[in-house]
């Protein structure tokens, strides 16, 4: 993606949403970027990985997103352009510092990109963060196509030093994962190191410091509101006569847009760029001409709940149409069709294409899976056989190793969030005579297991603490962490063993396996179970598309004349590899990936390596 | 032009489609499209939506409003069905990719020949390509998505020529992948165009 760094004003370039955005933070001159991976924000720091270097920026992965917001902040505060993004719920883990950094302010422009997923493509939950914006008086754009998030993120450098405020990029899925023309500007110089000048009334937020801060963070948020009303972001598409008014923005704005400008619609729309502070007097004026408004955004009522309040003062007879009226749903992003039926039940709309009406199948489903040869899979394979008939509690977290609640491993009980597993699993053992477990991937062990483990620790809670470490974060694109040995820029680093920081936290069984050594694995979790107190077991091997050009194993085959139709293989591994076709057991040599685990479970070794004669 | 491209997790649909968006940007349309990354690349269904014309308003299709579906895998095919109308072309892959909730004998997969008769039921504009076997006769077996290209091409739905689309694969395929994969969009166009 060095094409991103092409000093071409008016070059045309397709560029998803989150490459556009990686665009627009150069053109403003950006010094400083930091991140915790999550989808779908994810390739800004994938993008940044091949670039930050020749561009002359610095960039990080930090082990989580409140340290990600952190070392941003520092950077604005000294001077240097900063940005920091993650996923909605990345917000969650950084809002601690965010909140409170809305007091103190930033000097030079700091953005924070927050990728929202309607519809929870690739995530936990599909909360709105535009309440974030309210809760933290933080100025917000919500950019409707990657040119428009392009453009808004280098303005929104220009806005935060304005305001000295942080400003919030809210994005969703079909902002950050389209793929789209954008429109070259300038090139800036990346910011050059700052300096900090020391001002400890207005960055140390002690009580009498947050007392004056709040005064001024309204102050200074107030000064966004003429701002709000005036900007450039902010689009009306009018008609003569219209039969219905239009309120929107983000992604759900362009499917009423495309419904308007197809059937050449009688429907006046005011999109709106900058959400927070809420333009009362452009609404105002576009609500007072109106009989009937219809609020399109996703989730949750947001502008409408505002529009409602406004009408009142602007047109009392209004009718407002949108979630409270069942027009619209509270849940899932949006999509043409969605659309389209809020908008005929309000006026007539020429009928789309009359979907084929073909036959009924009941189609197979497809859901995502462990791939062949994943050490998840076999250290799930392990824990199983070491606790034979006893009955225990899995308590899980957020990667590739949650693909385990599928069958036939179904080895995950409970999950809430990252570095979640490992809190529940104490109060799990607390509060139960359960066996518990907690499984966490190494990345979330950085992100946030490692002050569970030390709570659990002196808490003396009992339970077998699990790291399944592939050396990666797997799940969102292989991106390096604090155990991997190096940085987010491609430069060497220390790596931090996840064995020391247990030791070190006073953990006394502690123990590394090798996951694709089954035999040996069960064995350490039978010791690990029978030790009191917290044992962590670390299962290390690396990811297998990391490894995949390196693995060159043959694969394996089934002897049909020794297999015993156990289906063992299939009912407690379930290595996607392996097909039932009939009664028979097979390998789909094209999957397989050679990593032996069928042959090791094999009670018969029927499974062989190499293709059948 | 609306097209729908639907199939499984690594079977090069995101180097598909953005053979035909360059080939539409370079041809000074506006093109606007969607793409499934995260969770849902682990071997689940991917689905791409490709929006190409004089201007493009939204990254997604509607039921029935699509001009085109370009189905990596059979199954995937009739998934989409629903964005499909009378008027749409259906191009399909016939090699299946089987799930392993079939594999491991959870689900059942409809017999191939059961959904291409159900297609050719509603629909006329209906063309099956075993991009498998034509990907391997032009010496690369992963060269299927641009197989698939090459038929999606003969349909002649799209605004683009064969020779936009040629010199596309020429800009966005890594070089020494290009004379193969060039072959491989001949066979699938030709293959298309013997059954139109
Ligand atoms: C607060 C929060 N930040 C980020 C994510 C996105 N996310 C999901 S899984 C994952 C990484 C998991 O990596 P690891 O624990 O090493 O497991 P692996 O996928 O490698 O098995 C991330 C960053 C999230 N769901 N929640
Ligand atoms: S990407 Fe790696 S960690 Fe994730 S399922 Fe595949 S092998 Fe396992
Ligand atoms: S060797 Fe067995 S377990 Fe490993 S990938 Fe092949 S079929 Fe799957």
């Amino acid at each position: 993606m060095k094409a991103l760094l092409d000093d071409k004003p008016g070059k045309q370039m397709m560029l998803l949403g989150n490459e556009a955005i990686v665009r627009g933070a150069l053109e403003a001159g950006i010094g400083h970027g930091s991140t915790y991976p999550g989808t779908p924000s994810s390739e800004i720091g994938n993008t940044l990985e091949n670039i930050a270097k020749d561009y002359g920026m610095y960039f990080e992965y930090s082990a989580n997103e409140k340290v990600a917001m952190e070392v941003a902040a520092a950077a604005a505060a000294s001077g240097v352009r900063s940005m920091a993004w993650m996923k909605h719920v990345g917000v969650n883990v950084a809002a601690d510092a965010l909140m409170t950094l809305m007091y103190c302010g930033v000097r030079a422009g700091m953005v924070i990109v927050a990728a929202g997923d309607p519809s929870v493509h690739s995530s936990q939950n599909e909360q709105d963060n535009r309440y974030y914006s309210v809760l933290g008086s933080i100025p917000m754009l919500e950019p409707t196509s990657p040119h428009e998030a392009k453009e808004m993120v280098k303005y929104a450098f220009d806005l935060s030093e304005e305001l000295e405020l942080p400003v919030m990029v809210r994005t969703t899925t079909r902002v950050n994962h389209a793929r789209g023309i954008v429109t070259f500007g300038d090139i800036k110089e990346p910011a050059p190191k700052g300096h900090f000048e020391k001002d400890p009334g207005r960055f140390v937020a002690v009580p009498q410091n947050a007392r004056k801060n709040h005064p001024r963070l309204l102050k200074q948020f107030g000064k966004a509101k003429p701002i709000s009303q005036g900007s450039r972001f902010t689009e009306e598409f009018e008609v003569d006569d219209p039969e219905l008014h239009v309120i929107g923005s983000g992604a759900g704005f362009n499917y009423i847009y495309e419904l308007r400008e197809i059937y050449g619609l009688p429907i006046s729309i005011l999109k709106l760029g900058m959400t927070n502070p809420f333009p009362e007097e452009k609404v105002g004026e576009f609500i007072k001409g109106a009989d009937r408004l219809l609020v399109v955004e996703e989730l949750e009522p947001f502008l409408e709940d505002k529009v409602l309040s406004l009408a009142k003062k602007y047109n009392p007879s209004l009718e407002v149409y949108g979630k409270h009226t069942g027009h619209f749903s509270r849940l899932f992003e949006y999509d043409p069709d969605v659309v389209r039926k809020a908008v005929s039940k309000l006026i007539d709309v020429p009928a789309g294409g009359e979907p084929l009406d073909a036959d009924e199948y009941e189609l197979p489903s497809r859901p995502p899976s462990l791939c062949p040869g994943c050490p998840h899979r076999a250290t799930y394979y392990a824990v199983k056989k070491a606790l034979g008939k006893t009955e225990a509690v899995f308590s899980s977290d957020i990667g590739c190793y949650t693909l385990g609640v599928q069958d036939p491993l179904n080895t995950a009980d409970f999950l809430l969030c990252m570095g979640g597993s490992v809190g529940a699993a104490g109060g799990f053992s607390k509060n139960t005579d359960q066996q518990v477990f907690a499984f966490l991937g190494d990345s979330t062990f950085f992100h946030s297991g490692l002050p569970a483990l030390v709570s659990g620790v002196y808490n003396q809670h009992d339970f077998v603490y699990v790291v399944m470490d592939n050396r990666t974060t797997a799940m969102t694109g292989h991106q390096p962490h604090p155990g991997t040995g190096r940085t987010g820029m491609g430069d060497p680093a220390p790596m931090l063993s996840i064995e020391d920081l247990a030791r070190g936290a006073g953990v006394e069984f502690v123990e590394t396996v090798n996951p694709y050594e089954i035999e040996k694995t069960i064995d350490v979790f039978k010791r690990a179970i029978e030790h009191p107190g917290i044992s962590v077991v670390v299962t290390k091997y690396p990811c297998v598309l990391l490894e995949k050009k390196k693995l060159s194993n043959p694969p394996y085959h089934v002897d049909q004349g020794k297999c015993k139709k156990c289906y063992l293989c299939v009912n407690q591994l379930g290595c996607i590899a392996l097909v039932k076709e009939g009664d028979d057991v097979d390998i789909d040599t094209t999957l397989c990936i050679g990593c032996s685990h069928c042959a090791q479970v094999c009670p018969f070794d029927a499974i062989e390596p190499g293709v059948e004669e | 032009m609306n097209l729908e491209i639907v199939g499984v997790g690594g079977q090069g649909i995101l180097l598909a489609s953005k053979v035909l968006g360059g080939a539409a940007l370079d041809k000074g349309l506006d093109v606007w499209m969607s793409e499934v990354h995260g969770m849902a690349q682990r071997g689940g269904v991917v689905v791409t939506t490709v929006k190409i014309g004089e201007k493009v308003y939204s990254p997604l299709i509607g039921h029935g409003d699509a001009d085109v579906i370009l189905g990596f895998e059979p199954v995937e095919t009739y998934r989409a069905i629903k964005k499909a109308s009378k008027d749409t072309w259906i191009v399909t892959n016939t090699a299946p990719i089987v799930p392993f909730t079939v594999s491991s004998g959870k689900q059942g997969y409809p017999k191939l020949d059961d959904i291409f008769e159900s297609i050719q039921n509603v629909s006329d504009k209906f063309v099956m390509i075993d991009a498998k076997e034509l990907a391997e006769q032009a010496g690369a077996a992963i060269a299927q998505n641009i197989v698939m290209l090459g038929a999606l091409t003969a349909t002649g739905a799209l605004p683009l020529t064969k020779e936009d689309m040629q010199d596309s694969i020429r800009n966005n395929v890594p070089e020494r992948f290009v004379e193969v994969n060039l072959r491989a969009f001949e066979l699938g166009f030709k293959n298309a165009r013997s059954q139109m």
